[in-house]
């Protein structure tokens, strides 16, 4: 049973602040020290927004329904309604005429480093991997987060980005957690912060933690390392775990407070999400396993070039793909790529992604997804465009936990929004308006609705179409 | 409008009998590679490898001419890959031996050529050829010195000789890259840059005499700079900065044999007029659009748009780590610079200009605009058929012919398509399915 979070709140302060502070308090009952789960709340407020109405578009839901000369409706932050071209708009709305245009989510990318690879991405800015032990659960991406990335700007406007994950690196088997953020502009990570969003653990397998230890001799230098160095972890977790619970249910000394345990016994309860980096299919399978044995859930894998050899595994055990459409061969993990991975994926039935791992990548992820379903169809796979579009907004929000609240048109989500200039499974079409949480904040017809980071202010270029 | 019973009678005319390599492709959508707009309903006629006619052209063919319908379909030249590292890599990381961009181990630096390391059987070859891309320019990798050494054309023919034209060009860093290089600084690295044409331009001429003794080149090395002082060997510098641009073009006033061209570019639309009154080519990254270092803080996608505007030559290559194995990419940037012409303030290009981009004009920049890259007559006969608009996300190649000879397009990645297309299990293992 978990305490209210104001209580739980005063007691963390006293944990942090120390005695002096907590003298003033009534000495906590046994087992009532509770740690604190939200430590660096988000402080992110929508902005203002007006009713509006978009009509005569055609409609991808992101949950796979369409819409041909739909309308959609945006009330006070929210998707009010979704239907056809009979859906009225209330006095004073904004009417939006979108013929010949599409609606759909905004776009939620899984799997980004903005913020913690910055740009420009020079050493002072290289904030996004502890690589200094294999297992760093205790380090968090939202403490790299440089809100001024001009990246961001660049994924809302070009990408129709509105939403994303910003994980840690991939050289430690547990690279530290990972942080979701609404894509608007603030002057600080909490500022950004998704209300509510749960939080996830990067973990890796396979080259990347090999390669980085076994080059400074020490372990892991093999995948049976990898694998042992894992589950020797995770067996300080459940001893980690079993003296926290105790703790909570009969008192006694209060254990030490251990940041990294923190963070695994939040995985271990199926509070934090695991966002595995992992490559081969061998692998993925041999990961399925280590999660069965101390009982935690994978949520997604991430890269998963060969996703597609074990796609009934995923199915399955219900793991989401998040996958690139034709990345291949820049490393022997990657070797097997092939463009149909999305499509195999989608067609075993389990959950695909289009993420993009990328400052650019994640410009083009509705191009990415055409690509895939192309692939798909020569493999004699027919994908249709208003299911492909749950691989760029229902399934990635339903992987990191906020599909409640985003990730499809449907009345009383987020109004996350993106209006296409055209079809968006075409290279010849753009972003024409996005909106989060009802407000719009890109036009591409108003130049005034374009952000600009701190960074670009004044420099050759500042505001320009990027 | 090219009606073109000349050549048609000059087809005819030939008495010798037509070989395998000679055919048609008619009615579909084609694609001259000229910057012209596609025309509808157009043929192609190859013969011993070269293109004879193109376009909105009826002729008279020779009887028992194979003739390949094309009806739905659009017909192109090859892409041509104007940046890459394309055959040199197998695996980028971690795969000892498969890699030959590296050179960091050599004691030489311009006299390195690509040549012996372009390995026609690479798999990245086999893939960029199965999306259309039949030509590439292939550069070294600077290491220790600020020339890279000497780039290659190739072809990504399934045969055993993939070189072109060697030793095309000289790769050299004069920007961010190349200051690292050459000590730390753009002074530094221009310092270097002189000297080592100084001492290519002492030892020119001299067969076997002794050198000064303060040569920093080895002999081999100033060698190789002989014909970029000279003015016979292209010299590709790859800049971002718009003031590093500036420098460079101004170098020929200094050396002014120096044929040079431009890679990378990001900042080129700030000194874009500059850019198009000195003529130097361009082969620029399509869409980088973020200060992702100094030397590119004016980073936008309308950079490609806007210098063509001024009147800058220019062509798209792959540059950083798209450059081994994702030229297949071209396309699809070529088809985003389209985009942009949608979008307000933005700089696109027209749909011929970007097809052009990433056909006749690397080929140009080059030097070889002559030989590939637009379906003129007399052109090597690189066709693909498309399944539809080669710009569009949804478009692969049918057919694709270097120098008029039929190609494979299958991989290793196809094969896996295929093995994988059902995960049933099966009598045997998957190992037996091939």
């Amino acid at each position: 049973m978990r305490r209210t979070g104001v209580a739980r709140f005063a007691a963390a302060i006293c944990v942090v602040a120390g005695l002096g502070a907590c003298a003033v308090q009534p000495k906590p009952k046994p087992g009532e020290i509770r740690i604190n789960l939200n430590p660096y709340p988000s402080t992110y407020q929508p902005y203002g927004s007006v009713p509006t109405l978009i009509r005569g578009a055609t409609i991808l839901d992101g949950e796979g329904g369409r819409i041909d000369n739909g309308s959609v409706l945006l009330v006070d932050g929210k998707v009010s309604a979704v239907g056809g071209a009979d859906l009225g708009a209330p006095e004073g709305a904004t009417v939006i005429d979108a013929g010949g245009k599409y609606v759909t989510p905004g776009i939620i990318d899984v799997h980004s480093h903005l913020g913690d690879y910055p740009s420009p991405g020079v050493q002072s800015h290289s904030d996004g991997n502890e690589a200094t032990s294999p297992a760093r659960p205790e380090v968090w991406a939202e403490h790299s987060v440089w809100p001024q990335d001009p990246g961001f700007s660049r994924a809302l406007a070009n990408g129709g980005v509105t939403a994303l994950q910003i994980l840690p690196g991939s050289a430690n088997l547990f690279g530290g957690r990972s942080v979701t953020l609404k894509n608007v502009p603030a002057r600080t990570m909490q500022g950004m912060k998704f209300p509510g969003a749960p939080y996830g653990l990067k973990m890796a397998c396979g080259e990347n933690p090999k390669r980085v230890y076994g080059s400074k001799n020490q372990m892991p230098a093999t995948r049976m390392g990898n694998i042992a160095y894992v589950r020797q972890t995770w067996a300080k977790a459940k001893e980690y775990d079993r003296k926290w619970t105790k703790y909570e249910k009969a008192g006694g000394d209060i254990p030490a407070q251990d940041l990294a345990m923190d963070t695994l016994r939040g995985v271990l309860h199926g509070e934090i999400l695991i966002h595995n980096h992992c490559y081969r299919a061998d692998e993925m399978a041999i990961m399925i396993d280590v999660a069965k044995e101390f009982g935690y859930k994978i949520a997604s894998f991430q890269h998963g070039v060969e996703a597609y050899k074990i796609a009934d595994l995923l199915k399955e055990n219900g793991i989401c793909g998040a996958l690139w459409a034709d990345w291949y061969g820049f490393k022997l993990e990657s070797y097997d790529g092939i463009n149909e991975n999305l499509a195999y994926v989608h067609n075993a039935g389990a959950c695909a992604i289009v993420h993009s791992d990328d400052a650019n990548g994640i410009q083009r992820l509705n191009q990415e997804a055409a690509k895939a379903i192309a692939a798909g169809k020569r493999a004699g796979i027919i994908i249709s465009e208003e299911v492909a579009w749950t691989w760029l907004s229902g399934n990635p929000a339903k992987s990191l936990g906020v599909f409640e609240q985003t990730g499809s048109l449907k009345a009383g989500k987020m109004a996350d929004v993106v209006l296409w200039n055209g079809n968006p499974f075409s290279a010849y079409t753009r972003p024409d308006k996005v909106w989060i949480d009802g407000a719009l904040l890109y036009d591409s017809h108003n130049p005034k609705l374009r952000p600009v980071s701190d960074f670009e202010l004044g420099q050759p270029g500042e505001g320009d179409v990027k | 409008m090219k009606r073109l019973s000349l050549i048609a009678a000059a087809l005819a005319a030939t008495a010798s009998p037509l070989t395998a390599q000679t055919f048609a492709i008619s009615g579909g959508t084609v694609v001259l590679g000229d910057g012209s707009e596609p025309i509808q309903n157009g043929m192609v006629v190859i013969r011993d490898g070269r293109v004879v006619a193109a376009g909105d052209i009826r002729m008279k063919l020779p009887p028992g001419t194979e003739v390949i319908d094309a009806t739905n379909k659009w017909v192109t030249p090859g892409i041509v890959a104007g940046f890459s590292r394309l055959g040199l890599a197998e695996v980028d990381l971690g795969a000892s031996g498969s890699d030959d961009t590296e050179t960091g181990g050599s004691p030489f630096s311009a006299a390195i050529d690509v040549t012996p390391g372009v390995n026609p059987k690479a798999s990245t070859i086999a893939v960029s050829r199965t999306d259309g891309v039949t030509r590439a320019v292939v550069a070294p990798v600077a290491a220790k010195s600020i020339f890279a050494g000497q780039g290659a054309i190739i072809d990504t023919g399934d045969d055993m000789e993939p070189i072109v034209r060697a030793r095309a060009f000289q790769f050299v860093e004069l920007g961010e890259g190349g200051a690292g290089i050459a000590g730390g600084s753009r002074t530094a690295s221009f310092a270097m840059f002189r000297n080592a044409l100084r001492e290519a331009r002492d030892l020119r001429g001299r067969v076997d005499t002794n050198r000064q003794d303060d040569v920093l080149l080895t002999r081999f090395d100033a060698a190789a700079l002989v014909p970029v002082v000279q003015g016979k060997q292209l010299l590709l510098v790859h800049v971002e900065r718009a003031k590093d641009i500036l420098n460079v073009v101004e170098l020929r006033q200094e050396f002014p044999g120096l044929k040079i061209a431009l890679v990378g570019v990001t900042e080129g639309w700030l000194v874009a007029d500059r850019l198009a009154s000195s003529g130097v080519w361009v082969i620029a990254s399509a869409l980088n659009d973020l200060p992702a270092s100094f030397e590119m803080l004016a980073a936008t996608q309308s950079n490609v748009g806007r210098m063509r505007a001024a009147g800058v030559n220019v062509a798209i290559g792959m540059l950083d780590d798209n450059d081994t194995r994702y030229v297949r990419n071209q396309r699809q940037y070529a088809g985003n610079l389209v985009a942009l012409g949608k979008v307000p303030g933005a700089a696109g290009v027209s749909w011929g200009d970007a097809f052009a981009m990433i056909s006749s004009k690397p080929a140009e920049a080059v030097g070889l605009g002559h030989e590939f890259g637009s379906l003129a007559a007399g052109r090597r006969g690189d066709v693909v058929i498309w399944d539809g608009d080669p710009l569009e996300l949804d478009s692969a190649p049918e057919a694709v012919w270097i120098d008029g000879v039929r190609q494979p397009l299958d991989n290793h990645q196809t094969k896996l398509r295929d093995r994988y297309r059902s995960l049933e299990r099966q009598a045997l293992p998957e190992a037996y399915r091939k």
